[in-house]
């Protein structure tokens, strides 16, 4: 059971998630501090640890949309959040299947902030509400690189496959 | 079926007669781009190459670009030191396409990569910044990309794991009215189809409003194609590419020019009459917030913002120039102008447009990113409002979540500059 801790609407551009001002921060090591900065109360709450991992963000269409900045990404893996939304925004899914961040396209949810939901494979049931809903599976051609727990291994996979096959050849 | 434009470049970096959209394919890279988050990438691909005994090499320095642009000259010490490890990764792995923080050879990376002939029709180019879309005005399958994704191509030259969009064919029709510019094309578009009316595909460019439009415009119309979500936007190549990549960006090689077969399988097909456009504003707090100028109501504007990727060439400088000049900005505005590139600081300043806008009041900034994404150079006060030749007017976009963006055309910008209100240029300005 996730528990949703902040619930958002349509467009929640990457400037929302992390804005502009704290791009030269770039380690994701150092991202976690600046998530919804210019939303203090959250961001303070996020900082203080009152937010376990697992928790769960619900927001609308196009969640992630704008800059391509990676930060929007590892800023929310590193408190291990969980993104619920109607869709995602394309550079925004891409860099968060490549960093292990967890998304769930799920195009009809319905959720406040406190409800209890439970996030199964094929569907989230909102246990606050007892509604029901379909989820979607992320993209296929992603999938490669889920299984290989983000980009990073699965490169490093691709790389040493790479090498070998020269070396035979 | 015959092919989109994207499904014909993927199967030439795939080597295979056909693909098609849905399919999974892992292209070659033609030009990797990247700008101060190269810092990042660096950081990601040392990490890829951890533990595995192998020395970290770049799989074509050559095919590399690196481009100061976000923050420049550095706005923090933490910026400076990010510069400077990219100084040292370029150096160490000999990448030749580097432009620094010089007035020769700087500018805007969505600029520099088309004017110095990096970028050729038909081939693949990533970068890690979502308005890489821009170079798809010279025919090529151009998007952006996250740090890590850059590090993996940096590894293996390939994008891995790509599912090949889809297609929306936009045709425009008609002949832009005097005053309505490029810019107002693709904000109607946006507004037309919405934020994400084109999420995960290909936005493909036609008609004789396109074929008419030089490439300064199609830059505009392909970098703003990814506010409507699009992977993509991409313009045929045609004599006004080759045009442009022979007399302005000096190529000197091989240019091979093909378009989409003509019974290519498009998602859906958009016809829009350039003719009955407008002067186009998008409001804040989305790019697709967009309304004909003369319905945004009366809104005083404190900071004039003409530059950037989206309008910082030769072109949009002439038309802020011709309506300011022997004029002047209206008290209280502060007109911020970023062009786009050094190379074309230097032909403004031949030409008088400098003069015309400094006279003017407005103060000529270096070419950069600037406070298009609000780092420094430009921030906005609370309750603020910004009118800019930028792409984005999300909250917080121009570094205050209490300042207003609104976005529109230089024309659109100029005249404003003037009154200190978003003006109509076919009203206000000359």
């Amino acid at each position: 059971m996730a528990r949703v801790v902040l619930k958002l609407g349509d467009d929640i551009s990457t400037d929302i998630i992390y804005p502009g001002r704290f791009m030269a921060t770039v380690l994701p090591t150092e991202t976690p501090q600046y998530a919804f900065a210019d939303f203090p109360e959250f961001n303070a709450r996020l900082k203080s640890g009152q937010i376990p991992p697992g928790s769960v963000v619900v927001a609308g269409k196009n969640f992630g949309c704008g800059s391509s900045r990676e930060q929007a990404a590892s800023t929310l893996k590193g408190h291990e959040l969980v993104i619920v939304a109607r869709n995602f925004a394309r550079i925004f899914l891409q860099n968060a299947i490549n960093l292990g961040l967890r998304l769930v396209v799920c195009p009809e949810i319905e959720a406040e902030e406190g409800d209890e939901l439970e996030i199964l494979p094929d569907k989230i049931i909102n246990r606050t509400s007892g509604k029901v809903f379909k989820v979607e599976p992320l993209p296929r051609a992603r999938q490669a690189i889920i299984d290989a727990g983000g980009l990073i291994p699965y490169t490093r996979q691709r790389l040493l496959e790479k090498v070998a096959a020269r070396k035979r050849a | 079926m015959g092919l989109t434009m994207v499904e014909k470049i993927l199967a030439r970096a795939t080597g295979q007669k056909k693909v098609k959209a849905g399919q999974v394919v892992e292209p070659k890279v033609s030009l990797a781009m990247s700008h101060e988050n190269a810092a990042l990438v660096i950081n990601q691909f040392l990490e890829v190459y951890k533990d595995t005994g192998l020395k970290p090499r770049v799989w074509d320095p050559d095919k590399i670009a690196i481009i100061l642009d976000h923050r420049v000259p550095a706005e923090s010490s933490k910026t400076a030191t990010n510069q400077k490890k990219i100084r040292e990764f370029v150096a160490a792995q000999k990448i030749k396409k580097f432009h620094d923080i010089r007035g020769d050879e700087g500018g805007i990376c969505h600029q520099i990569l088309p004017e110095s002939g990096y970028v050729l029709p038909g081939t693949v180019v990533v970068g890690t910044d979502s308005h890489t879309t821009s170079h798809g005005a010279l025919g090529a399958f151009s998007f952006g990309i996250g740090a890590t994704e850059m590090a993996s191509v940096w590894a293996l030259g390939r994008v891995l794991n790509v599912e090949v969009p889809g297609t929306i064919k936009v045709v425009a029709k008609g002949r832009f009215p005097r005053h309505v510019l490029p810019k107002d094309f693709i904000l109607y578009l946006i507004g037309l189809i919405t934020a994400e009316g084109a999420n995960f595909k290909v936005l493909e460019y036609h008609g004789p409003a396109i074929e008419s439009m030089d490439t300064s415009g199609r830059l505009t119309v392909c970098n703003m194609s990814v506010e409507a979500g699009a992977t993509s936007g991409i313009v045929p190549p045609d004599k006004e590419t080759l045009r442009y990549l022979r007399e302005e960006a000096r190529v000197k090689g091989k240019i091979e020019i093909f378009g989409p077969d003509p019974d290519a399988e498009y998602e859906r097909v958009v016809e829009i009459d350039v003719s009955k456009l407008e002067p186009m504003v998008a409001c804040p707090h989305t790019v697709d917030n967009v309304k004909p100028v003369g319905q945004v109501g009366k809104v005083k504007v404190d900071q004039i913002v003409i530059g950037s990727c989206t309008n910082g060439r030769l072109d949009d400088l002439a038309v802020a120039a011709r309506i300011l000049k022997g004029k002047k900005v209206a008290k209280g505005v502060r007109m911020l102008v970023f062009p786009a590139s050094f190379r074309i600081y230097q032909r403004a300043l031949k030409l008088g447009y400098i003069a015309d806008l400094v006279k003017a009041g407005a103060v000529i900034m270096n070419p950069g990113c600037g406070c298009c994404l609000g780092v420094h150079q430009g921030a906005l006060g609370d309750g603020e409002v910004a009118l800019s030749t930028t792409n984005r007017n999300f909250k917080g976009r121009m570094g205050n979540p209490k300042a207003d963006v609104y976005l529109c055309s230089p024309a659109v910008a100029a005249a404003s500059a003037l009154t200190g209100y978003i003006t109509d240029p076919r009203k206000g300005g000359k």
